[in-house]
């Protein structure tokens, strides 16, 4: 039992002091209502981002249906809250949400993960236009294209950043798992993966199922927060949206997925006082960034306190051994 | 019966626009193995395009459905050059991405040009209406079927029995291959974009005549419908790409008649992930086994 060794202790006191550093942003008024909702857009961002890069760059798996989950969570937090609008009930819609989409994957990811490539993509963007135009004709539990509105404010920027740990620590430590390093075989190579025994279904269902699990819990920090949810916010341009932060962030990197998801979040916010141009200005940086960075921000690298505290130790000791590595 | 095949009409009209626009999709897919999602941008470009010459220089559907062609095939020749050469040996999410930010920045520069309010598109041609029993056809009908029909027969002409279009072919089966052989890969791909694009300028006009109206984001909807039609027909494939628009144009307007509009796109999804299940390359396509 090593958990509290230096990386995880380096990691706490970074999440730590993360954490105090928006909170003194916040108390001392530099983060004002406005930037507060970009700050809760990025957190509800990173969520969304690491759960399919778990489903894309992790297992290889191109999906293309995360915004169908992220309604089903929304749907299941927004009814439930407005039942019950306490903080029971917000843990209990977002339990109810994380329940429903794991099972909704279940039922769309065993017959449909045996697809490839694109015909996968087309076939979860087919499954989330399903559960978007489901909730439409779902009558009065979710009001059709009006919507819910009303739904209680009960998130809080707090309760979504420790929302945020929680799922990264779920998703790294299942990627740094038996389990974990599996799915990644199957994406280096399938037919291969498989023909050392690996039942590539089933954790390419895992993967799937988990992607859509935190999606779902993104979404009901998303209804709670916003307080406002209509079908129209979970269309196919939502899947896009995160699928370029993960592509941008770098496809199977964790850190690039967070690092993308604060830096378009800041992006956004210095692009908005150019009205209509803002989105043309954002799809010529769109395409800019793949032009020059194919591979995203990060590759398939990771940003990690080891790294950081090995490099210290490299600078003050050079080694005999490590100047030979260097030749 | 009278109702079913007035439904069937109707459909085969809608249809065959999405056969048009799934064409241009299959035929870049099945070259360089890129969704090409600004491709329905591209077919709103030429509804604009057409609106243009019809309100402005007033020309009639014929010069402006050729003007609409030529200047959405420059266009598509243009963003193939910029934006997805670069990358032609980059992963294809980033090829994929790129054209997600070329189909943004269509959209966005033509509500910056334009304005985002929907605009009637003027009447080209007279609406007469041919009745037969209680089955009725419009001209508007005959026009997009007819038109559609003429230009697959150039297509399928272009790419059975001119030399660009084996290079097309010999480029589709095996690119290496085909650059050994002394073809040159980029101007069959440049090529390839410019007959797609044409095809998705002829059927933005002809959209806008179903329609009658036109606005920026109009390429999204039938964008990705084109593109589940080349899929279920089988992605890559010319016959299935038109079989998939029709099947596609007659089972939504079928919905439409019969059931409720509402749950026609869910209906048009629920086939294809069922095709694909049964079927994972599309109803014409090959399985082909991979090897270890």
């Amino acid at each position: 039992m090593k958990q509290f060794n230096k990386t995880n202790l380096g990691w706490l006191i970074f999440i730590a002091v993360a954490f105090l550093l928006i909170q003194f942003g916040v108390s001392s008024g530099l983060i004002d209502a406005f930037y507060e909702i970009t700050l809760m857009t990025i957190l509800i961002n990173i969520i969304l981002a690491t759960g399919l890069n778990l489903i894309i760059g992790f297992s290889g798996q191109f999906s293309l249906g995360h915004a169908g989950f992220m309604a089903i969570g929304a749907y299941c937090t927004g009814i439930m809250t407005i039942k019950l609008p306490t903080i029971v009930g917000l843990l209990a819609g977002l339990l109810l949400g994380i329940i429903v989409a794991s099972v909704v994957a279940l039922i769309v990811g065993i017959p449909t993960l045996r697809l490839k490539g694109d015909y996968l993509a087309i076939a979860t963007l087919g499954v989330a236009e399903i559960i978007r135009i489901a909730i439409l004709n779902m009558g009065s539990l979710t009001n059709g294209a009006a919507g819910l509105s009303g739904i209680p404010y009960l998130t809080t920027w707090q309760l979504a950043f420790i929302f945020v740990v929680v799922s990264l620590i779920v998703i790294v430590n299942y990627i740094k798992s038996s389990a974990g390093r599996a799915t990644v075989a199957i994406r280096e190579d399938e037919i291969a993966a498989e023909s050392m025994g690996i039942n590539t279904t089933k954790f390419k269902t895992i993967a799937f199922v988990i992607g859509a699990a935190t999606a779902a819990v993104a979404g009901g920090l998303h209804a709670s927060y916003f307080s406002v949810i209509r079908p129209a916010d979970f269309t196919f341009m939502k899947s896009i949206d995160i699928l370029i932060i993960v592509v941008f962030g770098g496809l199977g990197s964790v850190t690039g997925s967070v690092v993308a998801a604060i830096v378009l979040g800041i992006i956004n916010v210095f692009l908005q006082p150019f009205g209509q141009l803002r989105m043309i200005l954002y799809s010529v940086a769109l395409i800019a960034i793949m032009i020059f960075k194919p591979s995203g921000l990060f590759g398939s690298k990771e940003f990690t306190i080891s790294d950081l505290l090995n490099r210290k130790k490299k600078a003050t000791s050079k080694t005999p051994k490590q100047k030979e590595e260097v030749k | 019966m009278e109702n079913f095949i007035q439904q069937l009409i109707n459909g085969l009209s809608l249809g065959s626009i999405y056969a048009l626009i799934a064409l241009g999709y299959t035929m870049v897919y099945g070259i360089i193995k890129l969704i090409n999602f600004a491709h329905g941008e591209i077919y709103m470009v030429g509804a604009f395009i057409g609106y243009t010459t019809i309100n402005v220089f007033h020309l009639g559907l014929i010069p402006s459905l050729i003007i609409s062609m030529l200047l959405c095939a420059a266009l598509g020749a243009l963003i193939e050059r910029i934006a997805y050469k670069p990358l032609r040996n980059a992963t294809r999410v980033a090829a994929l991405i790129t054209a997600i930010g070329v189909s943004f920045l269509l959209q966005n520069g033509m509500i910056y040009l334009v304005g985002p309010q929907v605009r009637a598109f003027p009447q080209v041609i007279t609406k007469k209406v041919y009745s037969l029993g209680s089955i009725q056809v419009n001209q508007t009908q005959i026009t997009i079927f007819a038109t559609t029909v003429i230009l697959m027969l150039a297509l399928q002409f272009i790419v059975k029995k001119t030399k660009m279009g084996k290079a097309m072919r010999a480029v589709s089966t095996d690119a290496d291959a085909a650059r050994l052989m002394g073809i040159n890969v980029d101007n069959v791909i440049s090529f390839t974009f410019i007959l797609g694009s044409a095809l998705a300028g002829a059927a933005g006009v002809l959209v806008g005549m179903y329609y009658n109206s036109i606005d920026p984001m109009m390429g999204v909807a039938p964008g990705l419908k084109a593109f589940i039609a080349a899929v279920l027909g089988g992605i890559g494939i010319i016959p299935g790409a038109l079989f998939g628009g029709f099947t596609i144009g007659i089972v939504e307007t079928l919905i439409s008649g019969y059931g409720s509009s509402l749950v026609k796109d869910a209906i048009v999804y629920l086939i294809l992930i069922v095709i694909l299940i049964v079927k994972p390359t599309g109803l014409l396509g090959k399985n082909t086994k991979e090897k270890v």
